[in-house]
């Protein structure tokens, strides 16, 4: 039932996101357009209407699906794998590498491709550096793991910095500052294409791991003591993460709190089970990475970054959520 | 069956011995007690044996599989007990996969055989101590494992509770020849359901044999260095003794 109702629910808000922007698209036509590729049925609509919905609209609105989606699954898996529910995709480097990835490319004006393609590789490579700071005796205990998380996002957060400085007021400066803030209005079907790679690379081997989350997040030794490979199932699904963070900041900037909040309301619907809240939190992310988008996108005359909104509309969220749940311990 | 030969362990390669040639051996359905001052190194010595911790020397030897109910568990998400037991099959279930329904149905069955089934929806943080303890046992039960290890099982529980803990340690290695290793604090624990004792002295001075030989009055005071006495008394018709502590 409320796997139908989630479903259900991410259906209406795309529709919805559809809808509504600038030019107003009645919801039957909506329906009508995005229906008539697999329905015979005759365009009672107007050509600029179909561009909006097809062209502008779609794009973006399965671009905001699948980053919410992204975001929200890797940090539902990230607050198991560490055994903290106050934890974020930033935690592992992964946001501030992929920023820097991103920055750089758009400071050397390497094109679209190339900011995509070099935050998903600093990313990666952040996180990479976070394990090999934290490995000690080829364990890396989650405390380690933290902290050089820490370090790594200073670090790269440092870097952004200096690239932002350099940057060339009339071009590459806001082209990076409006990349950070993060937004979908350069969403385009190559980007869509990407974000579905990745997630269905990344996040099958994350969805099929969510068992083992739940073993992982008793902690090391118990982990250990009931039989699972620890260290290599940790890998494997920070590894996971990480491509999933990278590609949702590459192709759409730093959209912040997103993992963080989403996989309480999960917990809230499902319980703490990872069998439900990973899956859970994907649906419930698409859906709230949509809301935001549509927000963004029409509280005023001009775009509002992403990253700014998901932070007004979460910090409070995750407020309430904090006192909501401490009660009865997440 | 379980023999452990000359076992030592030291946390760094450079440190001192925590302890060192340890022998001993149990048999099926056996049930060892592990007695030891605090930070005479019983949970390490569990640890090894359990391979969490890498020996330095020596061997664990066993025909089957190990089990651990660890003293408290740190689960940072409250899991409801039949989530928790379920989790012992984590050995049986596939690497990419999820316990299916004779999983579940497996916990259900561990959870009814120790008296939880009524709780197997209830979250862990919503039991008490012994409840919790119980539904450890059940994981480790679950798993269908030749050896249970359990640290400490009856610290921090009341006095019924440790007479439930106790009863069901004995049941499991009686009816189902589960072989138990368990260390405790309480002399009257091991006497009352252990088969052999092993009394942790020194780095490489421990006294293992029958829980009746090995437990008297001279080595546990020795072992304490307090005064400990042994008191008889008659309970419903047969005679026991018991080991107390003087506080006095």
């Amino acid at each position: 039932m409320i796997w139908m109702g989630l479903a259900l629910g991410v259906l209406m808000a795309a529709l919805g996101s559809l809808c509504i922007g600038r030019y107003d698209v009645p919801i039957e036509r909506v329906i009508a357009i995005v229906a008539h590729h697999v329905l015979p049925l005759d365009g009672k609509w107007g050509a600029v209407e179909q561009r909006v919905v097809e062209a502008i609209r779609m794009p973006r609105v399965i671009q905001a699906a699948l980053v919410g989606a992204a975001l929200a699954l890797s940090g539902a898996a990230l607050q198991g794998v560490f055994r903290n529910p106050l934890v974020g995709p930033h935690i592992v480097g992964a946001s501030s590498g992929a920023a820097l990835g991103g920055v750089a490319a758009i400071f050397l004006s390497l094109g679209p491709i190339a900011v995509v393609g070099s935050a998903f590789l600093v990313g990666i490579a952040a996180i990479v550096c976070v394990y090999l700071i934290a490995r000690t005796d080829g364990r890396a205990p989650v405390l380690m793991l933290v902290l050089s998380g820490v370090i790594v996002s200073a670090f790269c957060a440092s870097m952004v910095s200096i690239v932002t400085f350099l940057a060339n007021p009339e071009d590459s400066l806001p082209a990076i500052v409006y990349w950070l803030m993060g937004s979908f209005a350069t969403a385009n079907f190559e980007k869509v294409r990407l974000l579905c790679i990745v997630l269905i690379v990344a996040g099958t081997p994350l969805l099929a791991l969510r068992f083992r989350i739940n073993v992982l997040s008793l902690g090391d030794e118990e982990a250990d003591a009931l039989g699972i490979e620890v260290e290599r199932t940790r890998w494997t699904a920070l590894v996971a993460i990480a491509a999933l963070v990278a590609v949702s900041v590459a192709v759409s900037g730093i959209v912040g709190w997103v993992g963080l909040v989403v996989p309480h309301f999960a917990r809230m619907l499902f319980g703490p089970d990872h069998r439900l809240v990973l899956p859970g939190s994907m649906l419930i992310g698409a859906v709230y990475m949509l809301l935001v988008d549509d927000i963004a996108r029409t509280i005023s005359t001009s775009e509002i970054p992403l990253g700014i909104l998901t932070a007004i509309v979460g910090a409070p969220i995750f407020a309430y959520l904090l006192r909501a749940t401490s009660a009865r311990g997440w | 069956m379980v023999t452990i030969e000359h076992l030592g362990f030291k946390y760094r390669a450079r440190g001192n011995w925590i302890f060192r040639d340890h022998t001993l051996r149990a048999e099926a359905g056996e049930i060892i007690a592990v007695i030891g001052p605090n930070g005479r190194g019983k949970t390490t010595l569990i640890k090894s044996i359990l391979g969490l911790y890498r020996a330095l020397e020596g061997k664990v030897l066993c025909d089957g599989t190990f089990a651990y109910v660890p003293q408290t568990t740190e689960a940072s998400f409250p899991y409801c007990a039949r989530d928790m037991v379920v989790m012992g099959l984590a050995r049986q279930v596939r690497a990419f996969g999820s316990p299916g329904r004779t999983d579940y149905n497996k916990a259900d069955l561990a959870l009814a055989k120790l008296g939880m089934a009524g709780f197997a929806d209830r979250p862990l943080n919503q039991l008490s101590g012994g409840q919790r303890q119980l539904v450890l046992i059940a994981r480790a039960l679950v798993s269908d494992a030749e050896v249970m290890v359990l640290d400490e099982p009856a610290t921090g529980l009341d006095f019924s509770n440790q007479k439930t803990i106790l009863a069901v340690l004995r049941e499991l290695a009686r009816d189902d020849g589960i072989t138990i290793l368990f260390t405790t604090h309480m002399p009257q624990h091991a006497q009352v359901i252990a088969d052999k004792v092993l009394l942790m002295r020194d780095v490489d001075r421990y006294d293992f044999g029958p829980a009746a030989k090995v437990l008297d009055e001279a080595n546990l005071s020795t072992l304490y260095g307090i005064d400990i006495r042994s008191l008889d008394f008659d309970h419903k018709g047969s005679l026991h003794k018991v080991l107390v502590p003087v506080f006095v």
